[in-house]
């Protein structure tokens, strides 16, 4: 096991990728020689030469464009968008493009293409750097989704994601880029839809993605700690492929769910789970489900507000042990 | 204008005549087929605009790749891609090129090298400087043609595209149909150089290409030459050929925004006709030209045949091919 940083991981998990398979190739703004503006590509350049890893001019559209002909074509391109939020700037790529076309020509194209974003809050970077987009792109047919929590699964997921055939968005989290975490030695693949069971409880399930993975457990701590409630926590990791089954088996030993999501509240992630448990789990309730969110708004610069918005561990834990009161 | 006297290999003519063919007969008999009801949805129709595909798919090689738009039809067919499929998906059959999933504006037949046609305007012109970018990198010495309108010269794809393809000395010609007409609005209305495309390459480094559309063979001998240069290493390059579409933007449009004079004007410059009286004013025997008309009003009629008897789509394959897998499954 060696300890590396989310930004390491993500480098790392490229470069074990690259290194089996010649056919992966990086693209993006500042990847290269300057190793990314989070550092999360730094050393690749020098790895693997500058045919497989090419710097590219600000152009969202061409970059993305140029991954699916890429991919079209016999390469396993990864193409960076810097911010997640610029996903609405390649938005047509995206979402007619790349997700349409194996279904528009009955599979006759492939487009094995990861596209690898900075999503999230926590760097005080105001509306337009800051937003939880995965929801976007979950929305969307022939879009996988993929937002890692820890180092380990930054790697493994991110080698799931390069080695899938079909096109996957691969949110990095912004606010983990400096959490450290053991990463398995040798080859690590965590395949995509599959949920983790961070935590085992029996009073509630929470389930989280990326940053708020970390939160929940926090909030799980507190809430044994504190209140006697037994909550177990659920690490979705993909959004789809959705393990639908892991959340499905925790609700039905729970009887609680509680979303946490980063996203603003309407259509975020959570609301399709909740659609999920009220067709398929609803027997198994005890109480309401209920999403704990980002309100729905854009999100503040000031430290102070973007701490308000984003749900926190002391809101987590707050909501939960209200929730639980009012429904004995 | 850019022309050269090089002589054109009698097969290649030949070649690009009969092509022309086809596609004026099958995109005619594709708008009578809609006015019958046949054809359901839209179709945008290249006629009078033949000699652009027809000029450029001779000057390919066999595994070359094609990016054309949802006046596609053309060049879908110049890769020689069969009719019957083509009709089929015009139909919106099971046995269509794409099972009936794609249509008229996504023609794609990837054995052919049509890598697709795109329906969102700018937006293959990124996914074509991919595939470039893939021919590059592998070393297969492969190059890829997109054709576009001159609409397109005003979306940022398209600016997006021609820089990252010069800068990376991509294999890609980007070709101009210029039409004269984005929709309903004249291009000059709407543009600030008279040439959308050519009057922009400088732009990106690269040379100005005009070309007149309706001739087939200087539209080839443009091509070869940027064809041939991509694929020895020296980078993308830009066509702008000047045509004219007969008819209307796409299913029952008149166009009679257009000038009545212009119209006629064009239609007198008609590509085919043209072509025709040209190969035989240089000792091609009508009896040849005659046989080549024949035998593709028999294809066009064949594949009318054969796409009237295809099946309609099974329900069972409504919910397939979003994954690689074959489904479309986003839970366990």
């Amino acid at each position: 096991m060696a300890e590396l940083t989310y930004r390491q991981a993500v480098a790392a998990g490229i470069a074990q990728e690259m290194a089996r398979d010649p056919n992966v190739v990086l693209i993006g703004e500042d990847v290269g020689a300057a190793g990314g503006v989070f550092k999360l590509t730094e050393g690749l350049l020098d790895t693997f030469g500058p045919e497989r890893v090419r710097d590219t001019p600000i152009s969202e559209q061409a970059i993305v464009g140029a991954a699916m002909g890429a991919a079209m074509t016999g390469l396993r391109p990864i193409a960076e968008l810097m911010f997640s939020d610029f996903f609405a700037v390649a938005w047509d790529m995206v979402a007619n493009q790349i997700a349409k076309t194996r279904y528009m020509t009955d599979g006759q194209v492939s487009l094995p293409l990861v596209l690898r974003t900075a999503n999230g809050a926590g760097l005080r970077f105001g509306a337009q750097h800051s937003q939880s987009v995965e929801n976007w792109a979950m929305s969307i047919p022939g879009l996988k989704v993929v937002a890692p929590s820890t180092p380990a699964d930054v790697v493994g997921l991110m080698a799931a994601a390069i080695r899938d055939p079909d096109p996957v968005v691969f949110c990095e989290h912004k606010a983990l880029f400096a959490v450290k975490g053991e990463v398995p030695d040798g080859e690590h693949v965590v395949p995509l839809g599959q949920a983790a069971v961070l935590r085992e409880g029996s009073d509630v399930t929470i389930v989280a993605l990326a940053a708020m993975v970390p939160r929940a457990l926090a909030a799980a701590e507190r809430l044994a700690a504190d209140h006697g409630i037994s909550a177990e926590v659920i690490d979705l990791r993909c959004l789809v492929p959705l393990d639908a089954k892991t959340i499905l088996a925790s609700v039905e030993k729970t009887s609680r769910l509680f979303t946490i999501e980063e996203n603003p509240r309407l259509c975020g992630w959570g609301a399709e789970i909740v659609s999920l448990i009220a067709d398929d789990g609803f027997y198994s309730l005890d109480a309401p489900i209920v999403r704990i969110t980002t309100p729905h708004i854009p999100l503040p610069s000031a430290a102070t507000l973007e701490d308000l918005a984003v749900p926190s561990v002391e809101r987590i834990v707050a909501t939960i042990q209200r929730r639980l009161e009012e429904a004995k | 204008m850019a022309t050269t006297a090089s002589r054109i290999k009698r097969e290649t003519r030949l070649r690009m005549y009969r092509t022309m063919v086809d596609c004026r007969l099958f995109e005619t008999r594709a708008q009578e087929l809609f006015f019958e009801g046949l054809v359901r949805g839209t179709t945008h129709l290249g006629i009078g605009q033949e000699a652009v595909a027809a000029g450029v798919a001779a000057a390919m090689r066999d595994d070359d790749y094609t990016f054309c738009t949802y006046r596609g039809h053309n060049h879908t067919l110049a890769r020689g891609v069969p009719m019957g499929p083509i009709f089929a998906e015009l139909f919106g059959r099971a046995t269509g090129l794409m099972g009936g999933k794609g249509g008229s504006m996504h023609l794609t037949s990837v054995t052919h090298g049509a890598m697709g046609s795109y329906a969102i305007v700018g937006a293959h012109l990124p996914i074509a400087l991919g595939a470039a970018w893939s021919a590059q990198y592998r070393k297969s010495g492969q190059v890829a043609v997109c054709f576009f309108g001159d609409g397109t010269t005003n979306i940022g794809a398209f600016h997006e595209a021609l820089n990252m393809a010069a800068v990376w000395k991509a294999p890609v010609v980007f070709v101009c149909e210029n039409n004269q007409y984005m929709e309903y609005t004249a291009i000059r209305d709407v543009t600030a150089v008279e040439h959308p495309a050519a009057d922009r390459a400088a732009a990106y480094g690269l040379e100005s290409i005009l070309v007149d559309g309706n001739d087939v063979e200087a539209v080839h001998r443009v091509a070869a030459v940027a064809i041939d240069a991509a694929r020895a290493g020296a980078g993308p390059a830009l066509i702008e050929a000047v045509t004219y579409r007969h008819g209307g933007h796409s299913r029952a449009d008149p166009g009679k925004y257009r000038p009545d004079d212009e119209v006629a004007a064009w239609k007198a410059r008609d590509p085919l006709p043209a072509y025709r009286k040209r190969l035989l004013a240089e000792g091609i025997a009508e009896a040849e030209l005659d046989a080549l008309d024949g035998a593709a009003r028999d294809a066009v009629a064949a594949a009318e045949t054969e796409a009237r008897a295809g099946p309609e789509p099974d329900a069972a394959v409504l919910e397939t091919q979003v994954w690689t897998d074959g489904g479309s499954a986003w839970r366990n």
